[in-house]
């Protein structure tokens, strides 16, 4: 059986949910209470190693095949670097808070204020959570690779 | 003040056990032992922001070492260190610990903020008129993402590139397909 017990797998099952959740509470309310996308990131990079821990290396791969966790990557960049180039577009300088300054000024306090900071907390979660689960990714696959190099070349073709 | 340098002992201990200990796995846990007594500091500096972000890496990191250790065969260190690397590395200590205490002679108290020695410091204005300039009521995130932005989009670029270098060097597939012999 691939990864950990059954009693390790179903408690994590219910608990990569939680973790899940409280990481895109974080992201969300980045501009209201403390967190943000880095930590709020960081969280949801960390509800995927568990599963990773508990279920194995090919379970998470299923669950968020690694293409896809690069697009998202890929995704939360641009997407960060498009609301500072609106900055210019719409407020006249690079990174200018222009939803708040000019079109959406929102009440302070509200979920919906603070104008691109939000949107800027998002595209920072998706890309720090999707950035720091490929790391960990490669970095279980090396570890395989190399201890399958340290053995010798017959046990090297057998499936592990 | 006294919690302050209560966990400071905590730290400096977990620190010399970190780097005495023979047991790879005791280390590790030594490690983030370090690293929460810091996130704790950080909370009781009223800094919830950093607090957070700090527990989160340590706990992933924690992991990720743990998980490290613990399969390779060999979790003990073995072997005396280099007399000779011993002394640059004490020296270099000490110059780096004599021209610690002249810099920190001329910081604010410990736990006091900066503009309160320097009126014009830039954290006076965040303070003052960040809600108003950006009307994000945490503070933080108005700096980080609103006075700041250029800081966050390096650290973003950074970390893209970092796991761009992670995945060329350690992915397996290329390395393989070169392993083999071309005819």
């Amino acid at each position: 059986m691939k990864g950990m017990t059954l009693i390790v797998k179903t408690i994590s099952g219910w608990v990569k949910v939680l973790v899940f959740l409280f990481g895109i509470n974080v992201i969300l309310f980045g501009h209201l209470t403390p967190g943000g996308g880095f930590a709020g990131g960081v969280i949801l990079a960390s509800s995927y190693v568990l599963l990773m821990l508990a279920f194995g290396r090919e379970f998470v791969e299923k669950n968020l095949p690694i293409p896809w966790a690069s697009r998202l990557d890929c995704l939360g960049a641009s997407l960060f670097a498009l609301i500072a180039i609106l900055g210019i577009v719409y407020g006249g300088s690079f990174f200018v808070n222009f939803l708040y300054q000019r079109y959406l000024p929102g009440k302070a306090l509200n979920l919906v204020s603070a104008g691109t900071i939000p949107l800027s907390n998002i595209a920072i979660g998706l890309k720090v959570g999707a950035s720091l689960f490929l790391a960990i990714f490669a970095l279980s696959v090396f570890h395989k690779d190399f201890r399958r190099e340290g053995q010798t070349r017959d046990s090297a073709g057998k499936e592990d | 003040m006294a919690i302050f340098y209560i966990l400071l002992v905590f730290m400096v201990i977990a620190a010399i056990v970190a780097v005495e200990t023979k047991d790879l796995l005791s280390s590790v846990i030594c490690v983030g032992a370090i690293g929460f007594g810091g996130s704790v500091m950080f909370l009781f500096l009223h800094a919830p922001d950093i607090a957070i972000t700090q527990i989160a890496v340590e706990v992933l990191a924690l992991i990720i070492l743990i998980r490290a250790t613990i399969s390779r065969d060999l979790t003990l260190i073995s072997g005396d260190r280099e007399f000779f690397g011993t002394v640059v590395s004490v020296a270099v200590l000490l110059v780096v610990f004599l021209a610690g205490v002249k810099v920190f002679e001329t910081l604010p108290e410990f736990g006091t903020p900066v503009f309160t020695q320097a009126a014009d410091a830039p954290s006076a204005t965040y303070v003052e008129k960040g809600l108003k300039d950006t009307g994000a009521a945490n503070i933080v995130a108005a700096v980080i993402l609103d006075y700041r932005g250029y800081d966050t989009l390096g650290e973003a670029t950074v970390l893209f590139t970092s796991v761009l270098g992670a995945l060329a060097i350690l992915r397996s597939r290329t390395r393989k397909r070169l392993e083999e012999p071309d005819a």
